[in-house]
Protein backbone atom coordinates (compact mmCIF):
# COMPACT_ATOMS: atom_id res chain seq x y z
CA UNK A 1 0.00 0.00 0.00
CA UNK A 2 1.41 3.91 -1.03
CA UNK A 3 0.69 7.16 0.76
CA UNK A 4 -0.08 9.58 -2.46
CA UNK A 5 0.36 12.87 -1.27
CA UNK A 6 -0.92 15.40 -3.72
CA UNK A 7 -0.53 19.05 -4.22
CA UNK A 8 -1.67 19.02 -0.63
CA UNK A 9 -2.20 23.15 0.78
CA UNK A 10 -3.75 24.24 3.83
CA UNK A 11 -4.63 28.04 4.72
CA UNK A 12 -5.50 29.00 8.02
CA UNK A 13 -8.01 32.29 8.32
CA UNK A 14 -7.54 33.66 11.50
CA UNK A 15 -10.76 35.66 13.34
CA UNK A 16 -10.25 38.81 10.65
CA UNK A 17 -10.37 36.48 7.66
CA UNK A 18 -6.73 36.63 6.85
CA UNK A 19 -5.42 33.79 5.52
CA UNK A 20 -1.77 31.80 6.85
CA UNK A 21 -0.22 29.53 4.86
CA UNK A 22 0.94 26.46 6.61
CA UNK A 23 1.28 23.91 3.49
CA UNK A 24 1.84 25.20 -0.24
CA UNK A 25 1.71 22.42 -2.76
CA UNK A 26 3.24 19.34 -0.57
CA UNK A 27 3.54 16.28 -2.96
CA UNK A 28 5.06 13.31 -1.55
CA UNK A 29 4.70 9.05 -1.74
CA UNK A 30 4.89 6.90 1.47
CA UNK A 31 5.94 3.47 0.26
CA UNK A 32 5.13 0.38 1.56
CA UNK A 33 7.17 -0.87 4.58
CA UNK A 34 9.06 2.90 4.04
CA UNK A 35 10.13 5.08 7.74
CA UNK A 36 9.67 8.72 6.77
CA UNK A 37 10.67 11.13 8.65
CA UNK A 38 9.78 15.16 8.02
CA UNK A 39 11.82 17.34 9.58
CA UNK A 40 11.36 21.27 9.46
CA UNK A 41 12.07 24.07 11.56
CA UNK A 42 9.37 25.70 13.74
CA UNK A 43 6.56 27.13 12.18
CA UNK A 44 6.46 24.91 9.56
CA UNK A 45 3.37 23.16 9.31
CA UNK A 46 4.64 19.28 9.88
CA UNK A 47 1.80 19.06 12.53
CA UNK A 48 -0.65 20.52 9.94
CA UNK A 49 0.64 17.85 7.76
CA UNK A 50 -0.07 15.01 10.04
CA UNK A 51 -3.17 16.20 11.03
CA UNK A 52 -4.31 16.36 7.48
CA UNK A 53 -3.21 12.91 6.62
CA UNK A 54 -4.57 11.49 9.73
CA UNK A 55 -8.00 13.12 8.44
CA UNK A 56 -8.46 15.22 11.49
CA UNK A 57 -8.37 18.28 9.89
CA UNK A 58 -9.18 19.31 5.97
CA UNK A 59 -7.12 20.79 3.22
CA UNK A 60 -7.90 23.93 1.70
CA UNK A 61 -6.42 21.62 -1.89
CA UNK A 62 -4.59 18.72 -2.91
CA UNK A 63 -5.69 15.19 -1.18
CA UNK A 64 -4.03 12.27 0.10
CA UNK A 65 -4.31 8.72 -1.15
CA UNK A 66 -4.15 5.45 0.14
CA UNK A 67 -3.64 2.83 -3.19
CA UNK A 68 -3.33 -0.64 -3.37
CA UNK A 69 -5.33 -3.61 -2.14
CA UNK A 70 -7.37 -2.65 0.72
CA UNK A 71 -7.61 -5.26 3.48
CA UNK A 72 -10.83 -4.88 5.52
CA UNK A 73 -9.91 -4.52 8.97
CA UNK A 74 -7.12 -2.27 8.83
CA UNK A 75 -7.43 1.56 9.26
CA UNK A 76 -5.77 3.82 7.21
CA UNK A 77 -3.69 5.51 9.71
CA UNK A 78 -3.36 5.93 13.61
CA UNK A 79 -1.17 8.72 15.33
CA UNK A 80 1.08 8.87 17.82
CA UNK A 81 0.69 12.21 19.26
CA UNK A 82 3.39 14.73 21.09
CA UNK A 83 1.63 14.68 24.58
CA UNK A 84 0.44 11.08 24.52
CA UNK A 85 -2.95 11.89 24.60
CA UNK A 86 -3.73 8.95 26.68
CA UNK A 87 -6.98 7.94 28.32
CA UNK A 88 -6.68 8.48 31.92
CA UNK A 89 -9.69 6.55 33.13
CA UNK A 90 -7.97 3.06 31.29
CA UNK A 91 -5.30 1.36 32.80
CA UNK A 92 -2.22 1.02 30.32
CA UNK A 93 -3.59 -2.26 28.83
CA UNK A 94 -7.57 -0.97 28.49
CA UNK A 95 -5.53 2.26 26.49
CA UNK A 96 -4.22 -0.07 24.43
CA UNK A 97 -6.88 -2.19 23.50
CA UNK A 98 -9.02 0.79 23.08
CA UNK A 99 -9.21 0.81 19.10
CA UNK A 100 -9.24 -2.64 19.34
CA UNK A 101 -12.75 -2.38 21.06
CA UNK A 102 -13.91 0.58 18.77
CA UNK A 103 -13.49 -1.75 15.65
CA UNK A 104 -15.48 -4.50 17.16
CA UNK A 105 -12.85 -7.20 17.90
CA UNK A 106 -13.66 -10.19 19.90
CA UNK A 107 -12.35 -10.51 23.05
CA UNK A 108 -10.07 -13.02 22.30
CA UNK A 109 -8.12 -11.49 19.72
CA UNK A 110 -7.88 -8.47 21.92
CA UNK A 111 -6.36 -9.71 24.68
CA UNK A 112 -3.66 -11.25 21.85
CA UNK A 113 -2.95 -8.74 20.39
CA UNK A 114 -2.83 -6.60 23.18
CA UNK A 115 -0.66 -8.63 24.51
CA UNK A 116 1.37 -8.75 21.62
CA UNK A 117 2.43 -5.17 21.71
CA UNK A 118 2.75 -4.96 25.57
CA UNK A 119 5.48 -7.43 24.78
CA UNK A 120 6.74 -5.22 22.43
CA UNK A 121 7.21 -1.93 23.89
CA UNK A 122 8.24 -3.45 27.25
CA UNK A 123 5.32 -3.03 29.30
CA UNK A 124 4.85 -6.28 30.70
CA UNK A 125 3.94 -6.12 34.37
CA UNK A 126 2.49 -2.45 33.83
CA UNK A 127 -0.72 -3.55 31.77
CA UNK A 128 -3.22 -2.75 34.70
CA UNK A 129 -1.39 0.77 35.74
CA UNK A 130 -3.16 3.84 35.02
CA UNK A 131 -1.54 6.43 32.65
CA UNK A 132 -0.33 9.06 35.90
CA UNK A 133 1.52 6.07 37.61
CA UNK A 134 3.47 5.82 34.67
CA UNK A 135 6.70 8.23 33.27
CA UNK A 136 6.67 9.92 30.29
CA UNK A 137 8.73 7.67 28.51
CA UNK A 138 6.40 4.41 29.68
CA UNK A 139 3.26 6.64 28.45
CA UNK A 140 4.62 7.35 25.03
CA UNK A 141 4.91 3.56 25.05
CA UNK A 142 1.64 2.73 26.20
CA UNK A 143 0.96 5.26 22.81
CA UNK A 144 2.85 3.46 19.92
CA UNK A 145 1.65 0.46 21.39
CA UNK A 146 -1.99 1.36 21.00
CA UNK A 147 -1.16 3.15 17.26
CA UNK A 148 0.28 -0.34 16.53
CA UNK A 149 -2.61 -2.02 17.94
CA UNK A 150 -4.66 -0.53 15.48
CA UNK A 151 -2.43 -2.47 12.32
CA UNK A 152 -2.75 0.63 10.96
CA UNK A 153 -1.59 1.21 6.60
CA UNK A 154 0.30 4.26 7.65
CA UNK A 155 1.65 5.17 11.44
CA UNK A 156 2.13 8.59 11.63
CA UNK A 157 3.88 9.97 14.80
CA UNK A 158 3.48 13.59 15.64
CA UNK A 159 6.77 15.04 17.45
CA UNK A 160 6.58 11.75 19.94
CA UNK A 161 9.70 12.04 21.86
CA UNK A 162 9.40 16.10 22.20
CA UNK A 163 7.58 15.88 25.43
CA UNK A 164 10.52 13.59 27.00
CA UNK A 165 13.96 14.39 28.40
CA UNK A 166 16.95 14.40 26.35
CA UNK A 167 18.19 11.00 27.80
CA UNK A 168 15.00 9.59 27.52
CA UNK A 169 14.21 10.46 24.26
CA UNK A 170 17.27 8.64 23.03
CA UNK A 171 16.53 5.91 24.91
CA UNK A 172 13.14 5.67 22.83
CA UNK A 173 14.46 6.60 19.41
CA UNK A 174 16.91 3.65 19.59
CA UNK A 175 13.57 1.68 20.74
CA UNK A 176 11.39 2.96 18.09
CA UNK A 177 14.23 2.04 15.45
CA UNK A 178 14.01 -1.96 16.81
CA UNK A 179 9.91 -1.39 16.86
CA UNK A 180 9.98 -0.71 13.08
CA UNK A 181 12.43 -3.62 12.34
CA UNK A 182 10.30 -5.79 14.02
CA UNK A 183 7.25 -4.85 12.34
CA UNK A 184 8.41 -3.05 8.98
CA UNK A 185 4.97 -0.89 8.52
CA UNK A 186 4.97 2.46 7.39
CA UNK A 187 5.76 5.23 9.56
CA UNK A 188 5.55 9.13 9.30
CA UNK A 189 7.58 10.49 11.71
CA UNK A 190 7.23 14.05 12.30
CA UNK A 191 10.14 16.05 13.84
CA UNK A 192 12.12 18.87 14.43
CA UNK A 193 15.54 16.70 15.72
CA UNK A 194 17.70 16.33 12.53
CA UNK A 195 19.67 13.78 14.26
CA UNK A 196 16.67 12.02 15.21
CA UNK A 197 15.48 11.84 11.67
CA UNK A 198 18.45 11.17 10.19
CA UNK A 199 18.75 8.11 12.36
CA UNK A 200 15.28 6.47 12.23
CA UNK A 201 14.53 7.02 8.38
CA UNK A 202 15.20 5.70 5.61
CA UNK A 203 14.26 8.87 4.16
CA UNK A 204 14.40 12.23 5.22
CA UNK A 205 11.89 15.35 4.13
CA UNK A 206 13.31 18.69 4.84
CA UNK A 207 10.16 21.54 5.35
CA UNK A 208 10.58 24.96 4.56
CA UNK A 209 9.49 27.77 6.54
CA UNK A 210 5.97 28.51 6.42
CA UNK A 211 4.56 28.34 4.11
CA UNK A 212 5.45 24.63 4.32
CA UNK A 213 7.20 23.75 0.78
CA UNK A 214 9.59 20.48 0.56
CA UNK A 215 12.98 21.92 0.33
CA UNK A 216 14.44 18.17 0.07
CA UNK A 217 14.09 14.99 0.13
CA UNK A 218 17.17 13.00 1.28
CA UNK A 219 17.60 9.31 1.38
CA UNK A 220 19.19 8.18 4.26
CA UNK A 221 21.72 4.71 3.05
CA UNK A 222 22.84 3.89 6.55
CA UNK A 223 22.49 0.41 7.29
CA UNK A 224 20.09 -1.46 9.89
CA UNK A 225 19.66 -2.15 12.56
CA UNK A 226 20.89 1.14 13.46
CA UNK A 227 21.97 1.54 16.89
CA UNK A 228 24.47 3.80 19.17
CA UNK A 229 27.44 3.60 17.11
CA UNK A 230 25.61 5.16 14.18
CA UNK A 231 25.69 8.02 15.54
CA UNK A 232 28.78 8.72 15.38
CA UNK A 233 30.16 8.18 11.98
CA UNK A 234 30.87 10.49 9.34
CA UNK A 235 28.46 8.92 6.98
CA UNK A 236 25.37 10.08 9.64
CA UNK A 237 26.73 13.18 10.76
CA UNK A 238 27.20 14.15 6.88
CA UNK A 239 23.54 13.79 6.33
CA UNK A 240 22.75 15.88 9.81
CA UNK A 241 25.10 18.58 8.43
CA UNK A 242 23.58 18.80 4.94
CA UNK A 243 20.02 18.95 6.50
CA UNK A 244 21.03 21.57 9.17
CA UNK A 245 22.43 23.71 6.48
CA UNK A 246 19.08 23.87 4.51
CA UNK A 247 17.47 24.49 7.42
CA UNK A 248 19.76 26.73 9.77
CA UNK A 249 18.80 30.44 7.98
CA UNK A 250 15.26 29.18 8.31
CA UNK A 251 15.00 28.50 11.93
CA UNK A 252 17.18 31.43 12.79
CA UNK A 253 14.14 33.46 10.84
CA UNK A 254 11.70 31.51 12.55
CA UNK A 255 13.73 32.21 15.81
CA UNK A 256 13.72 36.29 15.21
CA UNK A 257 9.57 36.20 14.08
CA UNK A 258 8.10 35.84 17.42
CA UNK A 259 6.21 32.84 18.38
CA UNK A 260 3.84 31.65 15.69
CA UNK A 261 4.00 28.30 16.79
CA UNK A 262 3.45 24.98 14.25
CA UNK A 263 -0.37 24.42 13.83
CA UNK B 1 59.38 59.45 47.97
CA UNK B 2 59.60 56.50 45.58
CA UNK B 3 61.21 53.73 46.78
CA UNK B 4 61.39 50.54 44.79
CA UNK B 5 60.20 48.08 47.82
CA UNK B 6 58.97 44.86 45.83
CA UNK B 7 56.78 43.96 49.00
CA UNK B 8 53.42 45.20 48.80
CA UNK B 9 52.31 48.20 51.36
CA UNK B 10 51.76 46.30 54.48
CA UNK B 11 48.10 46.05 55.35
CA UNK B 12 46.85 45.22 58.86
CA UNK B 13 45.28 41.97 58.97
CA UNK B 14 42.05 41.60 57.39
CA UNK B 15 39.04 41.11 59.94
CA UNK B 16 37.91 37.39 59.43
CA UNK B 17 34.77 37.53 56.38
CA UNK B 18 31.37 38.07 57.84
CA UNK B 19 29.36 35.06 57.25
CA UNK B 20 26.01 35.54 56.49
CA UNK B 21 23.74 32.35 56.74
CA UNK B 22 20.79 31.84 53.98
CA UNK B 23 17.60 31.64 55.73
CA UNK B 24 14.58 30.31 54.66
CA UNK B 25 12.65 32.59 53.51
CA UNK B 26 9.55 30.48 52.59
CA UNK B 27 8.89 28.57 55.68
CA UNK B 28 5.19 30.07 56.32
CA UNK B 29 4.67 28.32 53.10
CA UNK B 30 5.30 25.29 54.78
CA UNK B 31 2.53 23.47 56.18
CA UNK B 32 1.63 23.17 59.60
CA UNK B 33 -0.08 20.86 61.30
CA UNK B 34 -1.83 21.09 64.88
CA UNK B 35 -2.71 18.20 65.81
CA UNK B 36 -6.05 17.85 68.21
CA UNK B 37 -6.74 21.63 67.66
CA UNK B 38 -10.08 21.48 65.58
CA UNK B 39 -10.94 18.90 68.41
CA UNK B 40 -10.37 20.77 71.29
CA UNK B 41 -11.90 24.20 69.50
CA UNK B 42 -14.87 22.68 68.78
CA UNK B 43 -15.47 21.13 72.12
CA UNK B 44 -14.41 24.11 73.92
CA UNK B 45 -17.56 26.11 72.15
CA UNK B 46 -20.15 23.36 73.32
CA UNK B 47 -18.86 23.66 76.86
CA UNK B 48 -19.16 27.24 75.96
CA UNK B 49 -22.66 26.96 74.58
CA UNK B 50 -23.49 24.39 77.58
CA UNK B 51 -22.81 27.44 79.93
CA UNK B 52 -24.97 29.71 78.82
CA UNK B 53 -27.66 27.14 79.90
CA UNK B 54 -26.13 25.78 82.76
CA UNK B 55 -25.59 29.61 84.08
CA UNK B 56 -28.57 30.84 82.54
CA UNK B 57 -26.85 33.75 80.98
CA UNK B 58 -29.28 33.31 77.94
CA UNK B 59 -32.61 32.18 78.98
CA UNK B 60 -33.11 28.61 77.70
CA UNK B 61 -36.28 29.40 75.78
CA UNK B 62 -34.01 31.53 73.03
CA UNK B 63 -30.88 29.25 73.11
CA UNK B 64 -30.87 25.65 75.19
CA UNK B 65 -27.85 23.93 76.06
CA UNK B 66 -26.70 21.34 74.38
CA UNK B 67 -27.28 18.54 76.91
CA UNK B 68 -31.13 19.79 76.72
CA UNK B 69 -30.94 19.26 72.99
CA UNK B 70 -29.30 15.60 73.16
CA UNK B 71 -32.48 14.64 75.80
CA UNK B 72 -35.23 16.09 73.38
CA UNK B 73 -33.90 14.11 70.29
CA UNK B 74 -33.34 10.64 72.15
CA UNK B 75 -36.68 11.25 73.30
CA UNK B 76 -37.59 12.10 69.66
CA UNK B 77 -35.69 8.71 68.56
CA UNK B 78 -37.83 6.35 71.28
CA UNK B 79 -41.14 8.18 70.13
CA UNK B 80 -40.27 7.86 67.01
CA UNK B 81 -40.62 11.26 65.40
CA UNK B 82 -37.85 11.61 64.51
CA UNK B 83 -37.28 8.34 62.37
CA UNK B 84 -41.12 9.66 60.66
CA UNK B 85 -39.82 13.22 59.73
CA UNK B 86 -36.70 11.88 58.38
CA UNK B 87 -38.23 9.53 56.42
CA UNK B 88 -40.40 12.08 55.07
CA UNK B 89 -37.68 14.80 54.45
CA UNK B 90 -35.17 11.83 52.72
CA UNK B 91 -37.58 10.64 50.36
CA UNK B 92 -38.75 14.06 48.88
CA UNK B 93 -34.75 14.70 48.72
CA UNK B 94 -33.76 11.19 47.28
CA UNK B 95 -36.55 11.13 44.68
CA UNK B 96 -35.81 15.05 43.90
CA UNK B 97 -32.42 14.52 43.47
CA UNK B 98 -32.44 11.22 41.58
CA UNK B 99 -34.69 13.25 38.73
CA UNK B 100 -32.54 16.04 38.86
CA UNK B 101 -29.09 14.44 38.31
CA UNK B 102 -30.60 12.03 35.65
CA UNK B 103 -32.16 15.27 33.43
CA UNK B 104 -29.37 17.21 34.12
CA UNK B 105 -26.55 14.39 32.66
CA UNK B 106 -28.73 14.01 29.82
CA UNK B 107 -29.48 17.17 28.88
CA UNK B 108 -26.33 18.52 29.88
CA UNK B 109 -24.05 15.98 27.61
CA UNK B 110 -26.80 16.68 24.99
CA UNK B 111 -26.43 20.69 24.79
CA UNK B 112 -22.93 20.13 25.16
CA UNK B 113 -22.21 17.68 22.57
CA UNK B 114 -24.09 18.96 19.84
CA UNK B 115 -24.31 22.42 18.32
CA UNK B 116 -27.99 21.94 17.74
CA UNK B 117 -28.98 20.91 21.11
CA UNK B 118 -27.11 24.34 22.34
CA UNK B 119 -28.82 26.57 20.30
CA UNK B 120 -31.89 25.59 21.62
CA UNK B 121 -30.90 25.08 25.08
CA UNK B 122 -28.75 27.71 26.50
CA UNK B 123 -31.15 30.23 26.51
CA UNK B 124 -33.92 28.48 28.29
CA UNK B 125 -31.14 27.85 30.93
CA UNK B 126 -29.75 30.94 31.21
CA UNK B 127 -33.50 32.51 31.35
CA UNK B 128 -34.60 30.01 33.70
CA UNK B 129 -31.35 29.77 36.38
CA UNK B 130 -31.66 33.14 38.09
CA UNK B 131 -35.38 32.43 39.10
CA UNK B 132 -34.77 31.21 43.23
CA UNK B 133 -36.62 28.02 42.82
CA UNK B 134 -38.83 28.45 45.96
CA UNK B 135 -39.86 31.31 44.51
CA UNK B 136 -41.31 28.61 41.79
CA UNK B 137 -42.99 26.85 44.79
CA UNK B 138 -46.39 28.98 44.84
CA UNK B 139 -46.73 28.16 41.14
CA UNK B 140 -45.68 24.41 41.82
CA UNK B 141 -48.28 24.22 44.37
CA UNK B 142 -51.04 25.88 41.94
CA UNK B 143 -49.96 23.24 39.29
CA UNK B 144 -49.73 19.84 41.40
CA UNK B 145 -51.74 20.60 44.77
CA UNK B 146 -50.50 20.51 47.62
CA UNK B 147 -48.81 16.70 48.17
CA UNK B 148 -45.59 15.41 47.69
CA UNK B 149 -45.34 16.42 43.73
CA UNK B 150 -44.84 20.03 44.26
CA UNK B 151 -41.83 19.65 46.82
CA UNK B 152 -40.07 16.89 44.99
CA UNK B 153 -40.50 19.28 42.05
CA UNK B 154 -38.77 22.13 43.73
CA UNK B 155 -36.14 19.78 44.20
CA UNK B 156 -35.82 18.99 40.99
CA UNK B 157 -35.63 22.52 40.05
CA UNK B 158 -32.89 23.09 42.32
CA UNK B 159 -30.67 20.06 41.98
CA UNK B 160 -31.18 20.48 38.05
CA UNK B 161 -29.36 23.56 37.26
CA UNK B 162 -25.90 22.83 39.39
CA UNK B 163 -26.34 19.48 37.58
CA UNK B 164 -26.96 20.94 33.97
CA UNK B 165 -24.44 23.90 34.15
CA UNK B 166 -21.58 21.27 35.71
CA UNK B 167 -22.12 18.75 32.58
CA UNK B 168 -22.20 21.13 30.12
CA UNK B 169 -19.05 23.36 31.23
CA UNK B 170 -17.50 19.74 31.63
CA UNK B 171 -18.28 18.40 28.09
CA UNK B 172 -17.05 22.21 26.78
CA UNK B 173 -13.74 21.65 28.67
CA UNK B 174 -13.16 17.82 27.69
CA UNK B 175 -9.30 17.65 26.11
CA UNK B 176 -9.60 17.80 22.40
CA UNK B 177 -7.09 15.64 22.00
CA UNK B 178 -8.49 13.19 23.57
CA UNK B 179 -11.01 13.21 21.22
CA UNK B 180 -8.81 13.62 18.48
CA UNK B 181 -7.10 10.13 19.61
CA UNK B 182 -10.39 8.61 19.83
CA UNK B 183 -11.27 9.70 16.50
CA UNK B 184 -7.30 8.55 15.10
CA UNK B 185 -8.75 5.03 17.11
CA UNK B 186 -11.90 4.52 15.01
CA UNK B 187 -14.64 5.82 17.48
CA UNK B 188 -17.29 7.36 15.90
CA UNK B 189 -19.45 10.49 17.54
CA UNK B 190 -21.53 8.59 19.80
CA UNK B 191 -19.07 6.13 21.16
CA UNK B 192 -16.93 9.30 21.81
CA UNK B 193 -19.65 10.53 24.08
CA UNK B 194 -19.96 7.68 26.09
CA UNK B 195 -16.14 6.50 26.21
CA UNK B 196 -14.14 9.99 26.23
CA UNK B 197 -16.38 12.38 27.15
CA UNK B 198 -18.31 10.86 29.98
CA UNK B 199 -15.42 9.16 31.74
CA UNK B 200 -13.94 12.80 31.37
CA UNK B 201 -16.78 14.64 33.23
CA UNK B 202 -17.16 12.64 36.06
CA UNK B 203 -15.45 14.54 38.28
CA UNK B 204 -17.27 17.41 37.71
CA UNK B 205 -20.89 15.27 37.93
CA UNK B 206 -19.85 14.81 41.27
CA UNK B 207 -18.95 18.40 42.13
CA UNK B 208 -22.48 18.90 40.75
CA UNK B 209 -23.76 15.84 42.99
CA UNK B 210 -22.63 17.90 45.69
CA UNK B 211 -23.57 21.50 45.35
CA UNK B 212 -27.13 20.16 44.22
CA UNK B 213 -27.58 17.99 47.61
CA UNK B 214 -26.78 21.38 49.67
CA UNK B 215 -29.28 22.99 47.28
CA UNK B 216 -32.01 20.08 48.20
CA UNK B 217 -31.22 20.00 51.81
CA UNK B 218 -32.13 23.78 51.72
CA UNK B 219 -35.15 23.54 49.33
CA UNK B 220 -36.79 20.49 51.11
CA UNK B 221 -36.93 22.50 54.23
CA UNK B 222 -38.13 25.34 52.69
CA UNK B 223 -41.24 23.69 51.03
CA UNK B 224 -42.58 21.85 54.22
CA UNK B 225 -42.22 24.88 56.09
CA UNK B 226 -44.89 26.05 53.64
CA UNK B 227 -46.80 23.04 53.27
CA UNK B 228 -46.89 19.50 54.82
CA UNK B 229 -47.62 17.25 57.84
CA UNK B 230 -43.87 15.47 57.98
CA UNK B 231 -40.43 16.45 57.53
CA UNK B 232 -37.76 17.99 59.42
CA UNK B 233 -39.06 21.42 57.70
CA UNK B 234 -42.22 20.72 59.22
CA UNK B 235 -40.65 19.49 62.27
CA UNK B 236 -38.47 22.99 62.54
CA UNK B 237 -41.58 25.67 61.87
CA UNK B 238 -44.04 23.71 64.10
CA UNK B 239 -41.86 23.58 67.10
CA UNK B 240 -40.95 27.57 66.34
CA UNK B 241 -44.45 27.77 66.61
CA UNK B 242 -44.98 25.73 69.90
CA UNK B 243 -42.08 27.63 71.24
CA UNK B 244 -40.25 24.32 71.49
CA UNK B 245 -36.82 25.28 71.00
CA UNK B 246 -35.68 21.90 71.97
CA UNK B 247 -37.02 20.53 69.19
CA UNK B 248 -36.45 23.14 67.20
CA UNK B 249 -32.53 22.37 67.91
CA UNK B 250 -32.71 18.75 67.24
CA UNK B 251 -33.98 20.07 63.27
CA UNK B 252 -31.29 21.50 63.09
CA UNK B 253 -28.94 19.21 64.61
CA UNK B 254 -30.45 16.76 61.77
CA UNK B 255 -30.09 19.16 59.05
CA UNK B 256 -26.10 19.52 60.00
CA UNK B 257 -25.82 16.21 60.15
CA UNK B 258 -27.41 15.01 57.06
CA UNK B 259 -25.07 17.13 55.30
CA UNK B 260 -21.79 15.90 56.56
CA UNK B 261 -23.36 12.33 55.77
CA UNK B 262 -23.91 13.19 52.20
CA UNK B 263 -20.53 14.89 52.08
CA UNK B 264 -18.87 12.22 53.01
CA UNK B 265 -20.95 9.54 51.25
CA UNK B 266 -20.52 11.57 47.85
CA UNK B 267 -16.50 11.86 48.71
CA UNK B 268 -16.62 7.73 49.47
CA UNK B 269 -18.71 7.14 45.98
CA UNK B 270 -15.78 9.87 44.20
CA UNK B 271 -13.31 8.10 44.94
CA UNK B 272 -14.80 4.20 44.05
CA UNK B 273 -15.94 5.59 40.54
CA UNK B 274 -12.88 7.44 39.93
CA UNK B 275 -10.13 5.46 40.60
CA UNK B 276 -7.34 7.02 38.47
CA UNK B 277 -7.57 10.30 40.17
CA UNK B 278 -4.04 11.26 41.62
Amino acid sequence: MRVLIEHLTKHYLDRRGAATEALEDINLAVEENEFVAVVGPSGCGKSTLLNLIAGLLSPTSGQVIFEGKKNSSQPQTAVVFQDFALFPWRTVYKNIIFGLEERGASHAEQQEIGRKYIQMVCLQGFEQKYPHQLSGGMKQRVSIARALAMDPLLLLMDEPFSALDAQTRTLMQYELSRIWEETRKSFLYITHNIEEAVFLGDRVVVLSRRPGRILDIVDIDLPRPRGEDLTLGKTFLDYVDRIWRQIKDQAREALEDKGDGDG
Amino acid sequence: MATDNPLPPKTPPSPPPEKMVVRHKAYFLKKKDYPGLSLISFCLLLVLWECTGRFQWVPSLFLPAPSAVLVEGWAMIKTGMMFKHLLASLSRILWGFLIACSLGLVIGLLIGSFRFFEAIGNPIIAATFPIPKIAILPLLILWLGIGEAPKVAVIVLGVFFPMVINVYTGVKNVDPLLIKAALSLGSTRTRIICKVIFPSILPMIFAGMKLGMGIALLLVVAAEMVGADAGIGFMIMNAADLMQTQKLMVGLVMLSLLGIFFNWLFERLERMVIPWKK
